[in-house]
């Protein structure tokens, strides 16, 4: 019926399948979210958010329809051009955006309005798989690195000025793209390590030690460093005699400091556990010299780096963040409870998601939607309208759809055979992890209120076309994998 | 394929997304399934229940007069958690309350001790029974207050200033009355006493709520799933008394002044015509915000205006006792209809005469002249018919003989199922007492001889002698006294353990009491009456003037009973104003005016005021 080589037989059927489901329950869930008791509008009535969804939706379809049109080398030869475009789009948005909501991050233009960095995301992705799909690409050779954390950094710091923290954290999901093309794993074991040392010291500061100088934040960070190191020495150097004797000094030293606090003077555990700490760094060296084996170097500089991070982690806190931010992560570490103001959003999507019950409330028939109580019901808590109105079947059933999707694109992008193709793909499913991640742990409570959109859920023509462009850029270029060439 | 030397590395990530994924499902159980408080914040987020009170019954007399009806009145609640910048001054002018008083009542709203169910999430009654004029204002203005809202209420409102005592009153519902009955939620109102309180459930009908939708900003956005779950209130039924509020109305002018109270019952029916006590009181003063001031002034008042004496206070029956005590012994045998015993006035031993007659004495005279030495020694013949006996055992029997016979009398004992809020069930002394303080044999006839003249331990409420009285009118039965006219009651008769063979003596006797006797100045022309006048020494005073009777003589329609305390002989007090009930009631208005005006003015205890 088709010709084996066109787009309507090898498109990924599956993939698309799971598009248009989640285009659709979004849509439908958009017209419950802003669905107003005062206003019952129809969802075809563009003064309304459905029906302005409706025009968006449509509009997507047709950018994915051209898109599936264009030859799939069109991405690989223009990526350069792509990222550059859209870079100056970003550059030109900084100065001439108005200001909404306290960001600069929207172009106006007439009836539409366009965020770049939406458009960024996909660009970016398009950029690296360019990059990284050169001849001879190596990770660990730095003229091949440097360029690469250039293009990532670039527009994450363009959007930063736009003041769109959020969109701009995006960028750094492209880490698994690179982990899945060569970096080195440590590294995302030492930012998982240094975000916890950053939680542990931030939530555990203002916990003194009894009878005691100290806090137990300093004492816990510094622990969890020791640990990290026993482990490393433990299973991967596998220098077991090495690990016990440092596991051996260190419980013998903490000992002998809590029994002098008890007896003799008060001791400040901050410092104890800090000097303990540093005092592995020349250990670790002497080890390396001693077994002439040089992974301990780095492990032992970062173990300087993590005391410095943790001894100016507060710092950085309060001087980085601004306030409504330092806000947001107190109160997500129950550090504050303040359900009336910051902590409201939060509070009041947990009771909206929580109220729903295992069948939820049924379409329509969600109230603490209706009735406002959670604010931005329909762009970044859309997911909340879904929790309330179609309770945990309809909840899980959205992110079993989303794990669906990943899975897929990650079986994609495993079965292309040129490296433009899989990088993308990854880039793809790494891009729509985050936004799944953070936006649904924000508004189960589990992360930051970060405004991101969820994919094809929320509200939107900006997040819903660049979406659907990511994605569609992705079926084509699978798509090519049975053409002649 | 270049460059794909870490293709393992595709399972770290799909691990990393498939853990992340999973942590959220997991989170959602544990929001959606296990935890409960987010349901219930949802609730009292968006969910307002308004309770929408439903009109008490209304109460009518037995001439289908309306007595108890209603007005409207509100309630000003608040949810604190609403209450945002509220001028407290501004709010307290709008209100004409000051601004102390402001800072006291939330002080106690918020004071879970005295307010157990205090939340600053559910509406908190702030103040409570307005009248329309007193909250025009607030209606006007409530806008500007958000977090106030005005609850429709009503609150009683009376047609006569009488029968305060048979309505009795509404009042705010306790904390126990929470706990037995789950329909009432603080700051409800039910019936106190009276047949508010007995016929609680009939009047109260059934509260209905409203839920509405309340936005974040405590706005109404509508009605909960279109009024479907909402109820509808149901009105209370209404409530028809058996009492006369004519006849009541007579009743509480003619104790004005004195200490006492009328209870007069349909003899068919046992339906309650009156049930008057004085000193009473209006009942509107205890409705609304008064209600708590002049309730403590009622109770702290030395004449005790907020007892019901009708049901509640116990005398001794004196001579009334009398027609009851001929009946006894003429049923067990210590007399018949023609018995005549001497009497020596005065030197009467072991009772004095306190009348002249002629000796000996028969029954029919002895009623009507109130003979004690008859009486007396009519009740040892009774008592003593079988001898004593061996350890007094036949003495003994006879004895509870006619105390069993008293008891199907209605003395002694409360009425069964009786419709009434409060009354008590007076005394006839047991063998037991007896026994216990006199020793086992040491009571003879002679030893309780003041039993036989309705004196010593025997003690009767009004409503148990008006309940005697009805029993002759009846010719030996009677219907539990009741204040339901709509009551099924009349489906069971009392029948005594006196032969309806008996009556017709006692009632001519009684008859004569009118006609020739003690009532003689009272009869009313071209009616034929039955009556028994009384007077009764006590520890407090002056004697209690009681009078018993029932009229016509021939289809008696109604029994009454009437005692004026510390006032003197029953042939002065009690004797005129049972007689002046009765034209009201049979004649339906009373014609003699200068004895009403009489006895209406007759001051006999200055300190009772009526209020
Ligand atoms: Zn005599």
């Amino acid at each position: 019926m088709f010709k084996r080589d066109s787009v309507t037989y090898s498109i990924d059927w599956l993939v698309l399948l799971l598009y248009f489901t989640l285009v659709i329950m979004g849509w439908f869930n958009i017209y419950g979210a802003s669905y107003d008791l005062d206003h019952e509008g129809s969802m075809f009535n563009f003064d309304f958010r459905a029906g302005k969804q409706f025009i968006w939706i449509i509009t997507a379809f047709v950018i994915g329809g051209v898109i599936l049109l264009l030859d799939y080398r069109f991405f690989n030869y223009f990526a350069y051009y792509i990222y550059a475009l859209t870079i100056l789009l970003l550059i030109i948005t900084i100065f001439i955006a108005p200001e909404i909501k306290g960001s600069r991050s929207w172009l106006v233009m007439g009836p539409i309005s366009i965020q770049p960095a939406e458009l960024a995301k996909v660009s970016t992705a398009l950029v690296l798989a360019k990059w990284m799909s050169r001849y001879n690409f190596k990770m660990k050779s730095p003229r091949d690195f440097i360029p690469l954390i250039f293009f990532i950094l670039l527009p994450f710091g363009l959007i930063v000025l736009q003041r769109e923290i959020g969109s701009a954290l995006v960028f750094s999901t492209f880490l698994l793209v690179l982990y899945r093309e060569g970096m080195r794993g440590e590294i995302l074991l030492m930012l998982s390590l240094f975000i916890v040392l950053f939680i542990l010291v931030l939530k555990y500061s203002a916990s003194p030690i009894a009878n005691a100088e100290g806090t137990w934040g300093m004492v816990l960070a510094m622990g969890i460093v020791l640990i990290s190191q026993f482990v490393y020495t433990y299973f991967f150097t596998r220098h077991k005699k090495e690990a016990w004797i440092l596991a051996g000094s260190v419980t013998a030293l903490s000992l002998i400091f809590i029994v002098l606090n008890k007896w003799f003077f008060t001791v400040n555990f901050d410092y104890v556990a800090i000097a303990i700490t540093a005092a592995t760094t020349p250990y670790w060296l002497v080890v390396e010299l001693i077994k002439r084996y040089k992974k301990y170097l780095f492990p032992a500089f970062m173990t300087l780096v993590a005391i410095g991070f943790c001894f100016t982690s507060d710092q950085i806190f309060n001087r980085v963040l601004e306030p409504h931010q330092q806000i947001r992560i107190k109160i997500l570490l129950n550090m504050e409870e303040d359900l009336m103001g910051a902590g409201y959003n939060v509070n009041q999507s947990k009771i909206a998601i929580g109220s729903g019950g295992f069948w939820g409330k049924g379409f329509l028939n969600g109230t603490q939607t209706k009735l406002k109580y959670v604010p931005e019901q329909d762009t970044d808590f859309i997911f909340c309208t879904i929790g309330e109105e179609h309770g945990f079947v309809g909840s899980v059933f959205v992110l079993i759809l989303y794990w669906l999707l990943l899975m897929r694109i990650l079986a994609i992008a495993e079965r292309q055979k040129e490296a433009f193709h899989r990088i993308y793909a990854y880039g793809v499913a790494s891009l729509l992890f985050f936004h799944v991640m953070i936006n649904v742990g924000m508004v189960l409570g589990v992360m930051p209120v970060i405004g991101i959109p969820l994919p094809f859920l929320s509200y939107g023509g900006s997040s819903l076309w660049s979406f659907t462009i990511l994605l569609f850029i992705l079926l084509r270029l699978d798509a090519s994998r049975l053409e002649r060439r | 394929m270049r460059n794909n030397t870490f293709q393992d590395r595709r399972w770290v990530i799909a691990g990393i997304f498939s853990v992340v994924i999973l942590i959220y499902i997991i989170r959602l159980f544990s929001l959606q399934i296990v935890e409960t408080k987010y349901k219930i914040g949802a609730e009292s987020n968006a969910l307002l229940r308004k309770t929408i009170y439903p009109p008490r019954g209304l109460i009518y007399d037995r001439n289908n007069t309306l007595l108890v009806y209603n007005r409207p009145a509100y309630d000003i609640a608040m949810i604190l958690r609403e209450i945002t910048d509220l001028d407290t001054l501004e709010f307290c002018n709008t209100l004409n309350i000051t601004k102390d008083y402001f800072c006291e009542r939330m002080k106690d709203i918020k004071d879970r001790k005295k307010n157990p169910g205090f939340s600053v999430y559910t509406p908190q009654i702030f103040m409570t029974q307005l009248y329309g004029d007193e909250i025009a204002n607030m209606q006007q203005n409530i806008y500007r207050y958000p977090g106030f809202y005005i609850q429709n209420r009503t609150l009683r409102e009376y047609t006569f200033p009488y029968a305060a005592h048979v309505f009795g009153s509404i009042g705010e519902v306790s904390k126990s009355d929470i706990e037995r009955d789950p329909y009432y939620r603080q700051g409800d109102y039910s019936g106190r006493d009276g047949v508010e309180f007995t016929y609680e459930k009939h009047l109260r009908g059934e509260k209905g709520v409203e839920i509405l939708l309340r936005d974040s900003k405590g706005r109404i956005r509508g009605k909960y799933r279109d009024g479907d779950a909402d109820e509808e209130p149901v009105a209370g039924k209404n409530l028809t008394l058996t009492i006369d509020i004519q006849l009541q109305k007579i009743g509480e002018e003619l104790l004005n002044g004195k200490i006492g109270s009328i209870v007069a019952i349909e003899p068919q029916t046992g339906e309650i015509l009156s049930m008057v006590t004085n000193p009473g009181y209006d009942p509107s003063i205890l409705v609304g915000r008064s209600r708590s001031k002049n309730y403590n002034e009622l109770v702290n008042d030395p004449t005790k205006p907020l007892l019901n004496r009708a049901t509640l206070a116990q005398y001794s029956p004196g001579s009334t006792f009398k027609p009851i005590q001929a009946l006894i012994c003429l049923q067990l045998g210590g007399i018949n209809e023609h018995t005549r015993f001497p009497c020596n006035g005065e030197s009467s031993v072991p009772i004095r005469c306190s009348h002249y007659h002629g000796s000996p004495v028969s029954l029919l005279n002895a009623i009507e002249q109130s003979c004690n030495p008859y009486f007396w020694q009519a009740f040892r013949a009774t008592l003593e018919k079988d001898g004593y006996g061996e350890k007094n055992s036949s003495f003994k029997e006879n004895y509870q003989a006619w105390m069993d016979a008293l008891y199907s009398f209605g003395f002694g004992h409360k009425f069964e199922d009786s419709d009434l809020f409060e009354h008590v069930k007076g005394n006839i002394p047991t063998q037991n007492y007896f026994n216990r303080y006199f020793g086992e044999t040491g009571w003879r006839a002679l030893t309780i001889r003041s039993l036989s003249i309705g004196q010593g331990e025997v003690l009767a409420t009004p409503l148990q002698l008006a309940n005697v009285m009805a029993i002759i009118a009846n010719q030996g039965y009677y219907i539990t006294p009741h204040l339901n006219k709509n009551d099924t009651m009349l489906l069971k008769k009392h029948v005594t353990a006196v032969d309806s063979s008996h009556f017709p003596i006692v009632t001519e006797g009684m008859w004569r009491v009118f006609e020739y006797g003690t009532g003689r100045y009272y009869k009313i022309p071209g009616l034929d009456m039955c009556g028994k006048t009384g007077t009764v020494q006590n520890n407090f005073g002056k004697d209690h003037s009681l009078f018993v009777g029932f009229a016509p003589r021939e289809n008696p329609v109604i029994a009454i009973a009437v005692v004026v305390e510390n006032a003197g002989f029953g042939a002065t007090w009690a004797a005129p104003i049972a007689s002046l009930m009765m034209e009201q009631y049979i004649l339906g208005k009373i014609d003699r005016h200068y004895l009403f005006d009489r006895i209406s003015t007759s001051i006999l205890n200055p300190d009772v005021q009526k209020r």
